[in-house]
């Protein structure tokens, strides 16, 4: 079986993950993974950092998309480009996303739906919202729905909804460190966007993630350096190999793992490297 | 004494900033508990926390919006809080309000209840109004305050500027305009911008965020007074930041990021802490063996050098620019999950037991 199956499983996946945990690798990596494939592939930025940029490598497409822009575009394409003109010039694009909370999250999915309707691309990987944000930002259109009883934003609001509840049009791929703290975080996220938000999960991706056999203690004189360094390394190991067995025993959901890189500086070689190692992943 | 040991002596606020993962609400904590040993009453603010962190400071019901003392043997005391920004909102307009029938008029407004709960920067703006409660209650002498995980933390330092410039707004004067002409909502939502306004959004929105301007109307100096003693806290010469990091390129950039934002802003850096850093065992002595099983070894120790040497340059542009010597905190086996292990993390914060790796 394909390991990389579940890249093809749905036509936009969102990657999602607290702060620190490598959500941007992770999207870079699958982005370069899925071209290597043959897939035509965009992936989107939303925190104004055109880091991913830089990173993916050739026969990937980049797409920033910030909520004033997004709005701008929206209501320029609905209509209202006089209004948009009038929200712009006077600053009131923060009383309306005041006023409808999760209206900035909505034109931004919004402009990914539009995109995914183009059918220019096999697949569109979503760098999701920084520090943790993923589950208001997926609910955004959900929550928005109760509170706004018509006008386009509504319809907007709607179509993206029916979009992330559609399972072969969009899915979440969450991204978590093999440790405690974000183990437990990612499970709860998990929970949140499946059983309340009711979205489609793919594989979870376990970041940086050590492995390797145990080094033999036994071997080096005990007080020694290389014994203190061994044990540290095996002690991380053991926490690796514990916490992402919690996670398949916690959550019902297939796992990716990418390896702890010997370098921390994250370039386009070592995602052609971890993307490549990904493929041949049992 | 370290940077870290003089900031704790002279600080009355201490701002921990920092990206998100980089241990920043731990690093508060354990900072409260070298506080309270060293005899001071010492509150931490902690946005957020993960529950493993109200379980390590001994509070099993887990952190509420009021402060909860500590079960810690030690000469000071240690409180902790986890902010809670819609109540503490609610207490600023009742605090504010002419009377109790407009902070009802208020607290019941939908568009008051989104503005509580979401507008960009009410977090932090609630954070900051906090700190100036917290630091006015004679119950501490030493507030703590973990920021909120946002891309931007240091919004923190305009974030009380945030409500009073919305107050200040050309729309916002337009739509409080009923209350001074006697015009009425529906009269106010027909001009024309608000009207382009409410074809976006619909018009009930719309006419739910007229009736909060009516309803704030005459709270415009309360609020501004506030927000203008909260940023003169902030810059106060007793208030400390603390730049928190990870040894990664990317939270480097973002701290160094934040230390550039404060310096412009005239603030400094007093502290900088470099959690999760690789623990350096020097080079491996000798030769490297042959045989398999001991090449591990040898590998494993050179390997963990290598890092820990490329960790201190990636953090030496952040030396640079503020002239602070970082305090380094090891990756540990595993997470702080009791007091003893937060202790652990204040030990290592101030005995000053740094990787070999610091002095390279």
């Amino acid at each position: 079986m394909n390991p990389l199956q579940f890249l093809t499983d749905a036509h936009v996946a969102i990657v999602a993950g607290k702060g620190g945990v490598g959500k941007t690798t992770v999207t870079a990596v699958l982005a370069r993974a899925a071209a290597d494939q043959g897939l035509r592939v965009l992936v989107v930025e939303l925190d104004g950092k055109p880091t991913l940029a830089t990173l993916v490598g050739a026969g990937v497409q980049c797409l920033a998309l910030t909520p004033p822009a997004a709005l701008a575009e929206y209501l320029q394409t609905h209509g209202l480009g006089r209004v948009a003109k009038r929200l712009a010039t006077s600053g009131v694009i923060e009383v309306v996303a005041t006023a409808a909370p999760g209206i900035d999250d909505i034109v931004v999915l919004g402009k990914i739906k539009q995109v995914e309707q183009s059918r220019s691309y096999d697949l569109i990987l979503v760098d999701g919202p920084a520090a943790g944000h993923a589950i208001t930002f997926l609910m955004a259109p959900a929550n928005l729905l109760k509170l706004v009883r018509g006008g386009p934003i509504r319809s907007q609001a709607a179509e993206v909804a029916e979009m992330l509840a559609d399972p072969a049009r969009s899915q979440v791929i969450l991204v978590t460190l093999p440790e405690t703290t974000p183990v437990n975080e990612v499970v709860e996220t998990a929970h949140a966007l499946k059983d309340d938000a009711g979205l489609r999960l793919g594989p979870v991706v376990v970041n940086a993630y050590d492995e390797g056999e145990d080094l033999q203690l036994d071997l080096a004189p005990s007080g020694s350096a290389l014994h203190a360094a061994a044990e540290f390394r095996n002690a991380r190991r053991e926490l690796h190999r514990r916490e992402t067995q919690r996670l398949t025993d916690t959550l019902q959901l297939a796992q990716v793992r990418l390896p702890l890189l010997a370098s921390s500086v994250l370039d386009k070689a070592s995602v052609a490297e971890l993307a490549a190692g990904l493929g041949v992943q049992s | 004494m370290t940077e870290l040991d003089a900031m704790m002596s002279t600080a009355d606020v201490v701002v921990c900033c920092g990206s998100g993962g980089v241990g920043k609400t731990t690093t508060a904590a354990a900072l409260g508990l070298q506080a309270a040993r060293d005899g001071r009453r010492c509150v931490v603010v902690t946005i957020d926390p993960a529950k493993r962190l109200a379980d390590a400071l001994g509070v099993p019901g887990g952190l509420t919006n009021d402060p909860i003392r500590l079960p810690i043997d030690s000469p000071g005391e240690l409180w902790a809080l986890m902010l809670d920004t819609a109540t503490t909102f609610d207490g600023l307009v009742t605090a504010n309000a002419a009377d109790p029938d407009q902070a009802t008029r208020i607290l019941t407004n939908s568009f008051y209840r989104n503005i509580a709960g979401s507008l960009g920067g009410t977090q932090e703006y609630m954070a900051a109004e906090r700190l100036l409660a917290l630091h006015l209650d004679d119950r501490f002498d030493l507030v703590i305050v973990d920021t909120p995980p946002t891309r931007n933390a240091l919004d923190f330092l305009d974030a009380p500027r945030t409500l009073a410039r919305f107050i200040d707004h050309p729309v916002f004067k337009l739509m409080m305009m009923p209350t001074r002409r006697g015009l009425r909502v529906l009269s106010i939502v027909a001009q024309p911008l608000l009207r382009s306004i409410g074809r976006v959004i619909g018009t009930e929105v719309l006419a739910d965020a007229v009736a909060f301007f009516q309803a704030f109307d005459g709270m415009q100096t309360g609020f501004r007074n506030r927000a203008d003693e909260v940023i003169d806290l902030l810059h106060g010469n007793t208030t400390a930041f603390v730049l928190v990091a990870s040894p990664r390129v990317d939270t480097i950039e973002e701290a160094r990021f934040f230390a550039r934002r404060l310096t412009e802003k005239g603030l400094g850096v007093a502290a900088i802490i470099v959690n999760r850093a690789t623990p350096d065992f020097g080079e491996p002595e000798g030769r490297r063996p042959r045989s398999a099983p001991k090449v591990a070894l040898f590998d494993n120790q050179a390997e963990l050098h290598t890092r820990s040497v490329a960790e201190h340059q990636y953090v030496a542009p952040l030396v640079a620019d503020t002239d602070r010597l970082p305090t380094w905190v090891p990756l540990l086996p595993g997470d702080v999950h009791d007091l003893d292990g937060l202790d652990q993390i204040r030990a290592l914060l101030f005995t000053g037991s740094a990787p070999a790796g610091a002095s390279q």
